[in-house]
């Protein structure tokens, strides 16, 4: 069967998709917990107000199973009720500040050694998949690619526990984009 | 002070480039650098996409509960004390793989203008009246079957900046999750018949004729409810991963 085509997500997503605590996969001091932050640029080098993330990854032990609980109802009037504090879901989805700024609070995913991002943004047709590598180590695909390349997808360590990573849509620093098929 | 940009250069480039597309295929999706929809010229990469090595993460994804979407989600005009203005719809539909099998237990959300083409969002400013019985955003888990229900009120046509008198045809936007991460869609239904579809930009990036058709929901007699709603009818086929992926575990 031939696929639904994509259309951008728009700019009015806003009030749609994004939750409280999409971006915390685990609460504030959880042991192991790092920070991962940044920015997304368009070909101009601007911030992009108007793009939203979203992440995927396994828990610390490599499982890939997924939990629901991401993003909870209140059954009783229907208000986001947000995580419960204990689930790791490996589900995120954060909408860039307006300075294109965003964050994510999670643990090193076990197994492959990476966080899937997706990219969706107001002028973006269809999204863009990338990776968020916390070590240029150890991977297939950091391991193919020329050494600017590879760097676009490994997290810069900016102290203890908190990684910079950010995102490029177009021109120099291109983030590399992957092709799933 | 630059020319300002007329629906007719708009036009004159999606010709241009459904020509192309006639020549060359088209394709499922829109390319990302679309020149017609301006806003995609400096948000779309440069180089060619990378074919990882191994996707063992992507090829799975997350997944959602019964405690993530409360049945009223789905209902778009029982979320306030009053009813909304505008014409009840209902639309449902399934969710399928490119091998037509159901995507079960998943995530469907949308988000709408309201019947007078607008949203209720701080950014959009066109001075059409906000309707204090609609927010415009749903969501439902799909059943064993992939399907999907939403019932709420026909969106109107909006006016936004790429060109001069440029309108967006009404359309309700699709959030899907598959079973895989690399399944993901985000995309928009629109209404059949609708006379603005030529000169939409954004409807138009799909320049494969059939593809478009793929984006525009089916008047469904049978699913229109007497004296209450008019049924309209959309399926949903999830893009890739290929099934060589799926079963080499790539
Ligand atoms: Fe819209």
């Amino acid at each position: 069967m031939r696929p639904t085509p994509s259309q951008t997500v728009g700019p009015f997503y806003g009030y749609a998709l994004p939750f409280r605590g999409g971006g915390d996969l685990v609460p504030p001091g959880h042991p192991g917990a790092i920070s991962v932050h940044g920015y997304v640029y368009d070909g101009a080098g601007a911030p992009i107000p108007d793009a939203l993330l979203e992440f995927w990854q396994a828990d610390e032990s490599g499982n890939l199973d997924g939990r629901p609980g991401s993003m909870r109802r209140d059954e009783v009037d229907g208000s986001f009720a947000g995580r419960d504090g204990v689930t790791f879901t490996g589900f995120g989805r954060v909408a860039t500040d307006l300075d294109g700024h965003w964050a994510l609070r999670t643990v090193r995913p076990g197994g492959a050694p990476y966080i899937a991002v997706c990219v969706f943004a107001r002028g973006l047709l269809h999204h863009l998949y990338t990776r968020v590598y916390l070590e240029d180590a150890g991977d297939a695909l950091l391991a193919s690619l020329p050494g600017d390349r590879r760097a676009t997808l490994v997290a810069a360590p900016e102290r203890d526990g908190v990684y910079r990573f950010d995102i490029r849509l177009q021109g120099e620093g291109e983030t590399v984009f992957l092709d799933l098929g | 002070m630059p020319e300002p940009l007329t629906q007719e250069t708009i036009s004159r480039e999606i010709a241009e480039l459904h020509e192309l597309a006639a020549k060359a295929g088209g394709g499922d999706h829109p390319s990302r650098d679309y020149p017609p929809y301006r806003s995609s010229g400096l948000r779309h990469p440069h180089r060619p996409l990378v074919a990882p090595p191994e996707a063992y993460t992507e090829l799975r994804g997350p997944v959602f509960g019964v405690a993530d979407v409360t049945p009223l989600d789905a209902d778009l005009t029982r979320q306030h004390a009053g009813e909304p203005l505008g014409e009840r719809i209902t639309v449902t539909g399934r969710v399928v793989d490119r091998d037509g099998r159901p995507v079960r237990g998943q995530l469907v959300e949308v988000w709408q203008a309201n019947a007078s083409g607008r949203y209720p969002h701080q950014r959009d400013q066109h001075p059409a009246p906000l309707d204090p019985n609609f927010t415009g955003t749903g969501r439902c888990l799909t059943d064993a079957d992939g399907r999907y229900a939403f019932t709420t009120i026909k969106p109107g046509a909006y006016p936004w900046k790429n060109h001069v008198n440029a309108w967006r045809p009404a359309h309700i936007h699709f959030s899907v999750f598959g079973t895989a991460f690399a399944q993901r869609l985000v995309t928009q239904m629109y209404f059949p018949g609708d006379p603005l579809f030529p000169y939409d930009p954004i409807l138009q990036s799909v320049t494969d004729d059939k593809a478009r058709e793929r984006l525009v929901a089916a008047y469904d007699h049978e699913s229109s409810r007497p004296e209450w709603s008019l049924g309209y009818r959309w399926d949903i086929v999830l893009d890739g991963p290929s099934a060589t992926w799926m079963e080499e575990g790539r």
